[in-house]
């Protein structure tokens, strides 16, 4: 269950959409969730899911993958639509719940609001799927750095990042087996009010902490060793360069954000 | 040429220990006077149990930690020189036990290009490093895996490809197949076999494996952070009870052919192999 | 208590593109108080298999039964089943979370509600069994060595007074001397308390000390089964699947090839030597 969590994972596949440079990702996928909010029609969302459908055909990544990290979100997604379908007002009335009048309107805005989360959430998944965790915060840091004049620490940022989104799948096998290791000592993290429910974390929660500490401890170790000595002097592997597919990606998403203000518009 | 030269070194630290209710601080020997001097292209490993010196030992040589009194030079460099730091940890790569927490990429290749990176060499250079390194520890191929995917053994061959990309001129490696199966432990020992056979690459192994230090050039024992034996693995093994005393194993043949002395049996006491043992015994058999 | 394993299989991620066959109709029965060594590498199935036995994993398709009882029947009796089959994790050290040792020892028979005088019991007896004196009872974990943390683990599973006990790989990452301690504090738990013990390990020469049945897994099937002397008789067997006998064995099997008349079933350094001293002192 815990092993399901998607969320920051790379997903090794060899697709056009691995290929692009990261910083073009980053942009068009802030620019992607900026677009979730400019549609409000139906027509708007079918194009969305249907150029987003596209895009996950191109990136090799299964849809079943992608899924799998939904269902850890089932719950917000469910709760959104609860309070959308029971608070919003409108002119058709459904039928009443206890003090609610449920409408047709706010079922329509309670699916809208459901199909922006989950879009939003598969459209920034597919980034991090596509992208590994060190052009990710490779491209995070060239983005950031014009900024590194005013102080913003660029590369510090960019390692912390990289390092965290390293360690996720390592912590989380580590919670399991802890769980497991404190069950078979008759752990029981099922029963009992809230109170005993949060205690009986602790078991799990101490040794999880200290078990990252002593990771940091010795990767930083194992960091210096290597010579890393900050973001000074360091060069790249992977140059990042701006090829022709990156200038297509960017010409297709500017048809694909044009065409969604055009059905705002004229609808 | 020397690679590693320890004169007179001793390494103290302060710990804090509860006495009576108070804390107060008490002064400890990790390493305490240790003379050493390792040539270019040997294979040396250094044996202790737990908590004997050796880990602080081996992070001397990387500069990781430097000597409270004496001195180390690696390759001819002062390891308490804070410029030549950089140069000593190219020269002198370091694999650690745990392979999980040294990894820093979630990309095979990304992460032996983290230290050419950090030494500022060329992209395409980089690159012909990368796949360079991978062949010499026999996992090309794997450059676009997941390190978390791959077995103990492989994850620990990454992270001597990690050094290699560095072109280091010795590995130290610290206790690198606590962690792992018997199959790992082959796969990481053949490696470093390899790379000290073909490329001349110096190799410190620092364990608690009575078997791989057996095929060793020369072997040290640290012992409450002082060195209590160097010779050769022969000379180092024979003595039984020498080892048992600082809590490590021999091999079962010598461990054998001790017992077999002490019934009175006149085998040499220096084996260290099954090959070494049959071959004796035959040839006690055919000479009663 | 004995246990008996009927047509085991166990799928990770069925249904989907990771698909991994752990367990493949696995047919075994461990009996009352016997001590028996589950080998096999890595990805074996090992680690899988005994999660089953005391119901942390539930099995794809098959049955457990402990004393005739499929320990799945009742959920309601999930935690009585991790009680009497107690199971100690790799690097068990890792999941020490209390202030003082006592106190996390006390943690496993705390979650069984029982007595303050019967929990105060228990801990010290488990204490006695691992060799841990009163001196380290208000200690935090961290002062103590890797050998005895990893005794005090294993003093929070026993304390818990099961019925069969698990170790999986207990002296992993350990040296010769705290591996040593180790072992003799699981001989000492299975000569006092008369339970059953499954030791899982690769290593064959800590086994074969100590056991009195080996069972070898290999691909998530049962390779071989029998008494270390049978096992370790079958060198190229074991060869074929990975694993190494006990050094000594091969020089018996080397002598043997040689067309010379000794023991096939050798892998004790003290009967190594009892048997090469007779075998040279024979008069031709």
């Amino acid at each position: 269950m815990i092993r399901d969590i998607t969320i920051g994972q790379y997903y090794p596949a060899d697709s056009p959409l691995h290929r692009l440079d990261s910083r073009v990702k980053i942009v068009l996928t802030l620019l992607y969730i900026i677009s979730l909010f400019v549609i409000n029609s139906f027509i708007g969302y079918a194009v969305v899911i249907g150029c987003l459908a596209i895009i996950i055909k191109m990136s090799k990544v299964p849809f079943k993958f992608m899924v799998k990290g939904l269902k850890a979100l089932v719950l917000i997604i469910v709760f959104t639509a609860i309070i959308n379908v029971l608070t919003v007002k409108g002119d058709t009335p459904l039928c009443k719940i206890w003090l609610f009048t449920v409408t047709l309107e706010g079922v329509f805005y309670a699916v809208k609001m459901c199909l922006r989360i989950i879009l939003l959430i598969i459209g920034s998944s597919l980034l991090t799927l596509t992208t590994t965790p060190i052009k990710l915060t490779d491209g995070i840091e060239s983005l950031l750095k014009p900024f590194q004049k005013i102080g913003v620490p660029a590369h510090d940022i960019a390692m912390m990042m990289t390092i965290a989104l390293r360690f996720i799948p390592t912590l989380l096998d580590e919670t399991d087996k802890i769980i497991k290791a404190q069950q078979a000592r008759g752990a029981d993290f099922d029963t009992g009010n809230l109170l005993s429910k949060a205690k009986a974390l602790v078991p799990i929660l101490v040794p999880l902490f200290i078990s990252a500490f002593r990771r940091a401890d010795e990767l930083a170790m194992a960091m210096e060793a290597r010579c890393y000595n900050g973001g000074d002097n360091r060069t790249r592997m992977n140059v990042m360069e701006v090829s022709k597919a990156d200038y297509m990606a960017v010409a297709v998403f500017v048809v694909y954000f044009a065409a969604l203000i055009a059905i705002r518009i004229l609808i | 040429m020397k690679m590693v030269e320890a004169k007179n070194v001793s390494y103290e630290y302060t710990k804090v220990v509860e006495v009576k209710g108070e804390n107060t601080e008490r002064k400890l020997m990790a390493l305490d006077d240790i003379n050493i001097d390792i040539e270019k292209g040997e294979f040396i490993a250094v044996l202790g149990h737990n908590g004997s010196g050796k880990s602080t030992f081996a992070k001397h040589l990387n500069a990781l930690i430097t000597p409270s009194e004496g001195t180390i030079w690696v390759d001819g460099m002062d390891t308490k020189n804070d410029e030549l730091v950089w140069k000593i940890r190219q020269n002198t790569g370091m694999v650690f036990q745990n392979p999980d927490n040294q990894l820093v990429a979630t990309v095979v290749e990304e992460d032996i290009a983290f230290g050419p990176e950090n030494l500022g060499v060329e992209p395409a250079e980089i690159r012909r490093r990368v796949d360079e390194s991978l062949k010499m520890v026999g996992m090309d191929g794997y450059q676009k895996d997941t390190p978390s995917k791959l077995s103990g053994g492989q994850k620990q061959r990454i992270a001597i490809a990690v050094i290699l990309a560095m072109k280091p001129q010795c590995i130290v490696l610290d206790e690198p197949t606590a962690m792992l199966d018997p199959v790992g432990r082959h796969d990481v020992m053949e490696t470093v076999h390899r790379l000290n056979r073909e490329n001349g690459i110096t190799i410190i192994l620092i364990t608690h494996y009575m078997d791989e230090a057996a095929t060793a050039d020369r072997v040290y024992v640290i012992d409450d952070g002082k060195l209590v034996m160097q010779g050769v693995p022969k000379q180092i093994f024979s003595q039984v009870e020498k080892m048992k005393s600082y809590g490590l194993d021999v091999p079962q043949v010598t461990e054998t052919a001790y017992e077999l002395r002490k019934m009175g049996i006149d085998i040499p006491e220096d084996i260290l192999t099954v090959e070494e043992m049959v071959g004796a015994v035959c040839q006690l058999k055919s000479t009663i | 208590m004995s246990i008996k394993i009927n047509h085991l299989t166990h799928i990770y991620g069925a249904d989907t593109a990771f698909e991994k066959k752990a367990l493949d109709d696995i047919n075994l029965e461990i009996n009352d108080g016997e001590f028996v060594g589950l080998i096999g590498h890595t990805g074996s199935g090992k680690s899988t298999l005994i999660q089953h036995l005391n119901a942390l994993l539930v099995p794809t398709s098959g049955e457990v039964l402990l004393d005739g009882v499929n320990i799945y029947a009742d959920k309601s009796k999930l935690k009585s089943i991790r009680q009497r089959v107690g199971l100690v994790f790799q690097y068990p050290e890792h999941q020490l979370f209390e202030m003082t040792v006592y106190k996390d020892v006390a943690y496993g028979p705390g979650n069984l509600g029982l007595s303050e005088e019967e929990i105060d019991r228990r801990v010290r007896s488990a204490f006695e069994t691992v060799g841990l004196g009163e001196d380290i009872y208000d200690k935090s974990p961290f002062e103590l060595s890797g050998g005895q943390k990893r005794r005090a683990a294993i003093a929070g599973v026993l304390a818990m007074e099961p019925e069969v006990l698990i170790l999986d790989e207990p002296t992993a990452g350990l040296d010769p001397r705290g591996r040593d301690e180790i072992l003799e504090a699981v001989k000492k738990m299975h000569e006092m308390r008369k339970i059953t013990v499954i030791l899982v390990s690769h290593s064959m020469e800590d086994v074969a000390k100590l056991v009195d049945r080996i069972i070898v897994l290999s691909k998530g099937r049962v390779a071989l089964t029998g008494t270390p002397r049978e096992v370790f008789a079958q060198v190229d067997k074991l060869e074929s699947i990975g694993l190494a006998a006990p050094q000594i064995s091969y020089v018996f099997a080397e002598l043997r090839k040689k067309g010379y008349d000794v023991p096939n079933d050798i892998y004790t350094v003290a009967d190594a030597s009892e048997a090469l001293y007779r075998f040279l002192k024979q008069v031709k």
